[in-house]
């Protein structure tokens, strides 16, 4: 009895299991708590796109996708637990859409050896792929977003920031804090007097910081802000009638969420961003046949076009575009992890990939090597239109000052290299 | 008048503001404290679901529409129609009275006479599963909440300051709303406690639950009175905030600006919570304005406790707690 028993569960077990031979995609998403506003858009793109790719092309080289998702609430330990409970399935790639809990993981990665792309968010120096080759933080980094802020301020002030003062109002943590050394740099390079004002978590109290603001009268605000901080700080900054237009979010404080509960008063807040907003992409049609009319949009399917869903395709695409390299290299369709961190190694994003992906123009062009797991550093401005209730691109992508940020990057890594007695890779 | 004094005078113009929000807050905690003995931990998130139930019924949007949807195959967006504000929150007032006896017969009935310590992890479990239940009634987008409250600089006092001081002070609209609101609202409840019969049968059961069903007051009466006003008390705080930020899960952290204000006014005092709240509010921007700058700023947070602590080593039942003497 026993015997049949064990029998039976094992043979559950092996039914319920994913097939040997296919690519697994963990999500790390977060569906419920106090940043499930952003994090539904984000995962619903996600899980659109590799459906998409499963039901229009049988998966990627011919095998089919299987996504996991797995709830975090944007709490690094639950974060950390979902990592484990999904590493055993063969991830091929982690993306866990928050700063805390990509610093937890950067050991585990690194130790067992399954590559985690961590877009646009992360450890900025984990763009060096000597030190982190498990790592990779294309297309841009927090860095590059700051000196993106003020190459683009610097082109608004006709080249000359000498005299101003720009704040930056920032989340009182690890990600807040990440551009205040790029910043620094900058102010001392161009002349500018940065003041800076941490905002404690989770930021639905800024009065104080906002009363400094007006006494102070910065030439601009940078914000480096998360889910209510985005929503009460650019509210704050309608109250004490702070031009909008001289108010630059990175792109975490830049999607829809963060502007409509201010209404009309938000109209002319700019945000980076690193990909396209809206939803004017033949790769919308396939979605639309291959997914939505079908009935199988993941969540509700009321984020298609925002700014964060289409982060979630984009995040999504990358890692199918790493997984159809890697298989390229290898010649072999059924891919392991290790053979994925060579795909995102060699990825390549041009312009003429990006159309044939039916996305032409939606992000900036990068390829990734060995050594340089960041990207171009290239993001765009936008620009909220409050009347028609859309994010328009203002700039076209600004390169970010490479020259500084590799310094920078080459400091702290070689600084975490050291510490943690890690051999350089790419010799 | 110098520049500073000037910049202090506004700080703590606004702290006392932002201390009336805290005090909104803390108001909630303390009705059911007081009349029994639960400290409730899903007060944050009863001011939550009071304002996703606001937003919900002002925006004509069916209940659980995305759970319908998916188990019935439907594709329901809202009833199609827009319902004006005070009538929804009426309306919002008879959901949050049938969540009052919902959980009085549900939970609390059941224990009765239990430790202090049970009822406090009932109230975690409770806040978990209101978390949950406003999740999939109202969906977890961000919700514009536009009851008509003024928001923005208050133009008149602007313009007075700077006739007076050669600098204008911001005082936000919303923020003296809230005060006059705060104001009324404790008056009603001072009033509600003293001149009616349920209000002198809750202060019964304040004083000794044991002798107030001794003289025929209904526990489970008082305790569904209790936790209606208390979601009253959250729905105005869940507006005054969410008028801030929008309504999103992040409201329910709110409870967090009221522990200090707990500790330091008292748990079982009205105007405990008002004057904490105060207080709180004051000392936390003053010393953000004063000190901040020379440590790195952010300390709002964190001295809001560190003041709460000092009123507690001298007055450890807080400031207008009561005294709680054992005699052996």
């Amino acid at each position: 009895m026993k015997k049949t028993l064990t029998t039976l569960a094992l043979g559950a077990t092996l039914a319920a299991g994913p097939a040997l031979a296919e690519l697994t995609f963990p999500s790390l998403s977060y569906r419920t708590g106090p940043y499930a506003a952003n994090g539904i858009p984000f995962a619903d793109g996600y899980a659109d796109y590799f459906a998409m790719l499963n039901e229009r092309d049988g998966g990627i080289g011919g095998e089919r996708i299987n996504m996991i998702e797995c709830e975090t609430g944007y709490n690094t330990e639950k974060g950390v637990e979902c990592y484990e409970a999904t590493k055993g399935e063969g991830a091929l790639v982690y993306q866990p859409l928050s700063t805390g809990i990509t610093y937890q993981l950067i050991p585990r990665v690194s130790a067992d050896g399954i590559p985690m792309h961590t877009l646009g968010y992360g450890r900025t120096s984990a763009s060096n792929g000597e030190v982190f080759p498990w790592v990779f933080n294309y297309p841009a980094t927090y860095w590059d977003g700051a000196s993106v802020a003020i190459k683009y301020l610097l082109d608004e002030n006709g080249g000359d920031l000498s005299g101003k003062k720009i704040a930056l109002v920032y989340h009182n943590s690890a990600y807040g804090k990440e551009p205040i050394r790029t910043l620094t740099e900058l102010s001392e390079e161009h002349g500018f007097e940065l003041l800076e004002l941490p905002v404690d978590h989770p930021g639905q109290e800024q009065k104080s910081q906002w009363l400094q603001i007006r006494r102070e009268r910065p030439d601009n605000v940078i914000m480096w802000g998360w889910g209510v901080m985005n929503q009460v700080a650019i509210q704050e900054a309608v109250n004490i009638r702070y031009p909008m237009d001289q108010f630059i979010g990175i792109w975490w404080s830049g999607s829809e969420n963060d502007v409509r509960p201010a209404g009309e008063g938000a109209d002319g807040y700019k945000a980076l961003n690193f990909h396209a907003v809206g939803s004017d992409f033949e790769l919308y049609d396939d979605l639309e046949e291959y997914v939505w009319s079908k009935g199988n949009a993941a969540g509700a399917g009321d984020q298609h076009g925002t700014v964060l869903y289409n982060r979630g395709l984009y995040a999504a695409m990358i890692a199918a575009e790493g997984a159809r390299k890697a298989q390229e290299i290898h010649g072999t369709s059924a891919i392991t992890p290790a053979m994925m961190r060579d795909g995102l190694e060699q990825l390549e994003m041009t312009e003429e990939s990006m159309a044939e992906l039916g996305l032409a123009g939606f992000g900036p062009t990068f390829s990734a090597s060995c050594e340089n797991h960041g990207g171009s550093g290239r993001a765009a401005i936008n620009q909220w239109n409050a009347s028609e209730g859309k994010w328009e691109v203002l700039t076209d992508y600004i390169q970010s000052d490479q020259e500084l940020i590799a310094r920078l990057v080459q400091e702290d890594s070689m600084a975490y290299a050291e510490e943690n007695n890690i051999e350089l890779a790419c010799q | 008048m110098p520049d500073q004094l000037l910049f202090a005078i506004e700080v703590t113009l606004n702290g006392l503001m932002a201390g009336v929000l805290y005090a909104l807050v803390a108001l909630g905690f303390v009705l059911i404290f007081k009349a029994s003995g639960i400290f409730n931990y899903a007060q944050g998130v009863m001011a939550l679901f009071a304002a996703l139930t606001l937003v919900g019924i002002m925006d004509g949007q069916v209940p659980f529409e995305h759970l319908i949807n998916a188990v019935f195959g439907t594709d329901i967006h809202g009833f199609g129609w827009e319902v004006p504000a005070l009538l929804a929150i009426l309306l919002t007032m008879v959901v949050m009275i049938a969540f009052a006896w919902a959980v009085n017969w549900i939970v609390l009935r059941h224990l009765v006479g239990q430790e202090p310590i049970i009822l406090f992890m009932a109230t975690i479990g409770l806040a978990y599963f209101l978390e949950g239940l406003g999740d999939m009634m109202w969906g977890a987008d961000i919700k514009t909440l536009d009851v008509g409250l003024p928001q923005g600089i208050n133009t008149t006092i602007d313009e007075a300051t700077f006739n007076m001081f050669g600098y204008g002070f911001f005082i936000d609209n919303l923020d003296i709303t809230a005060t006059i609101i705060a104001a009324v609202l404790v008056a009603v409840l001072v009033a509600f406690s003293q001149y009616t019969k349920q209000g002198r049968a809750l202060r019964a059961v304040a004083d000794d639950h044991q002798a107030a069903l001794s003289v025929g007051i209904s526990l489970n009466f008082i305790w569904v009175l209790t936790w209606s006003i208390a979601g009253f008390v959250a729905l105005v705080a869940g507006i005054m905030w969410g008028a801030k930020s929008g309504v999103q899960f992040s409201l329910s952290l709110i409870a967090l600006k009221a522990l200090p204000v707990l500790m330091l006014g008292g748990f079982t005092s009205i105007p405990g919570a008002i004057v904490g709240g105060l207080i709180i509010g004051v000392g936390e921007k003053l010393f953000e304005f004063l000190v901040g700058p020379l440590v790195g700023g952010a300390t709002e947070n964190w001295f809001a406790y560190v003041l709460a602590l000092i009123f507690l080593v001298f007055r450890p039942q807080g400031l207008f707690g009561e005294r709680i003497i054992e005699r052996v």
